[in-house]
């Protein structure tokens, strides 16, 4: 079939269904516009976790006069207590997995704690003591964090040992369960563009059944006839697509970059070329599943 | 050309097969009539020529094609070798008269070059060159019934099937078709033509075949519409 007809076809059938075709594209628009902002909150995770998880430590706590009586029944830790500790770091069995580690003593913490909280009331209370001694222990693999858990939690004089990925952790959670919930959102959205569409090709093909019974006895092949009703649901689909990247690369260019970049200035957001990685995914998945789903409606509409 | 060995077609709900042991032969260039009451099978028959339906039992070979085993892929360019036309016209209302006829050549993907020559000569062919520009509603039931056999013959068929063509025209007016479909037959084109008109076959004296609840009751070389006429 001549493309210049199969085009008059399309657009006519586009024409009498406008108000279809315009709930496809909102429909389509909006679903893809959580499914874009679900993958970019997923890159947004991935950047961070590769950010942080890098610079995460492990902190091995030394108990202090004022840590808990049940992990420190003795109290400040004592110099025996660090050696112990500082001789395990440097043993055969951890090396191997520590990059470096240092001590921060009393004044350190304080100092480090009157700098991070400076102009807060707290800053003005605590006392050098009230803070824990500290070794910090950068890993070559942070996942590995396992192993100087294990090996120092329960020890005498050493009050906790942390992984500072554990804070990090519950940031990502709460992104991820965001993350979910687009997608949730997205899928249900999804749901009913496919039905929008099948039911639009099927109205669509309705309101054209005297030409396609025409065509199926003149002959016209299978693809030939059908093809004009996926473009119909394709070209709906491709407008909501288009719709939805302009939104999701929209957000990350006002919002993102625009707000929350120059709010948090140390944080590394997720950019507009990451945005340009989401937008051929959302045309991707906007054209093949109007094309699934009219072409599964008008089949089923065209029995030979 | 079609040939019907031992054809059986029953429609669910039915318990009477609406075809019962049908063999029917034509050959090429035959102008055959499909008589009989309504619900004796003529229509079926019909569907069966045009693979719109399968038997549940037996062959239909048209063409050359064996239609029972014939891929539904395939279906649609058997079709292109026959042409069809209906008692109710079946034109889109909203295209001209030659856009009509050219629309059966679009769609099979003619060129428009092709299109352009062949649909004139074809209006030409049935009268209606002067009307080329109208709409089917503008015309009469005769004039409508010319532009779809215009329609079915653009392509030049080997094989026209006609159910009822006559069926919604008044007697001077089925005459024209008539003799329409008799030079479409004299260039060669096999015709099977399903009616009730007992004046039409009467006055033809062509062959026909009458059928009575799904079977072949007469095969006359040359007859009319009833036994006795």
């Amino acid at each position: 079939m001549r493309f210049g007809f199969m085009f008059s076809e399309v657009a006519q059938g586009l024409r009498r269904n406008i108000a279809m075709v315009i709930s496809i594209i909102l429909v389509t628009f909006i679903s893809l516009t959580f499914v874009g902002t679900a993958s970019l909150l997923q890159l947004q995770i991935g950047q961070m976790k590769n950010y942080w998880y890098d610079k995460a430590q492990v902190a091995i706590y030394l108990c202090t006069d004022v840590s808990p009586e049940a992990t420190c029944p003795r109290g400040e830790a004592s110099e025996d207590v660090k050696t112990e500790v500082q001789e395990r770091l440097d043993s055969p069995t951890l090396t191997p997995f520590i990059e470096e580690y240092y001590f921060e003593d009393h004044d350190q913490a304080y100092a480090n704690f009157q700098e991070q909280f400076s102009g807060n009331a707290v800053a003005q209370y605590v006392r050098a003591e009230q803070l824990n001694e500290t070794y910090w222990v950068n890993l070559f693999d942070p996942n590995q964090s396992q192993i100087i858990t294990e090996s120092f939690t329960g020890l005498a004089g050493v009050e906790e040992v942390r992984d500072q990925r554990s804070y990090l952790d519950q940031i990502f959670n709460i992104l991820n369960i965001a993350s979910l919930a687009a997608i949730t959102i997205a899928s249900l959205m999804l749901v009913s563009s496919v039905l929008l569409i099948s039911t639009t090709i099927r109205l669509s093909a309705f309101s054209r059944r005297r030409e396609l019974g025409i065509m199926r006895l003149v002959g016209a092949s299978n693809f030939s006839i059908q093809l004009p009703f996926i473009l119909e649901g394709v070209v709906a689909a491709f407008l909501g697509s288009v719709l939805a990247a302009g939104a999701v690369l929209g957000l990350v260019a006002f919002f993102v970059q625009g707000f929350l970049a120059e709010r948090l200035p140390f944080t590394s957001f997720v950019s507009i070329s990451d945005g340009m990685l989401v937008v051929p995914l959302l045309i991707a998945a906007g054209v093949v599943l109007a094309a699934v789903a009219s072409g599964l409606a008008i089949r089923r509409y065209l029995k030979i | 050309m079609i040939s019907l060995q031992n054809v059986t077609k029953k429609y669910k709900g039915t318990p009477r097969p609406a075809l019962d042991q049908v063999s029917l032969e034509i050959e090429k260039g035959d102008f055959v009539f499909l008589v009989g009451a309504s619900g004796s099978g003529k229509s079926s028959l019909m569907r069966l020529m045009l693979r719109e339906d399968i038997p549940n039992s037996g062959s239909v070979h048209v063409l050359g094609e064996n239609l029972v085993g014939l891929p539904a892929r395939r279906v649609p360019f058997f079709r292109r070798k026959l042409g069809v036309v209906f008692q109710d016209f079946r034109l889109l209302p909203n295209k001209t008269v030659a856009q009509n006829v050219a629309f059966s050549l679009e769609v099979i993907g003619k060129s428009q070059g092709f299109i352009q020559e062949a649909v004139p000569d074809v209006l030409g062919l049935v009268g209606l060159a002067e009307k080329a520009d109208r709409l089917p509603s503008e015309l009469s039931g005769g004039e409508q019934q010319r532009v779809a056999l215009a329609r079915a013959i653009v392509n030049k068929p080997a094989i026209l099937l006609a159910d009822e063509p006559t069926g919604n025209l008044d007697p001077t007016t089925s005459e024209g078709i008539m003799a329409l479909l008799h030079s479409i037959n004299l260039a060669g084109t096999t015709v099977v033509m399903a009616t009730h008109d007992r004046s039409i076959v009467d006055k033809m004296q062509r062959r026909v075949v009458e059928l009575s609840q799904g079977q072949i009751i007469r095969d006359q070389a040359s007859g009319g519409y009833g036994v006795r006429s």
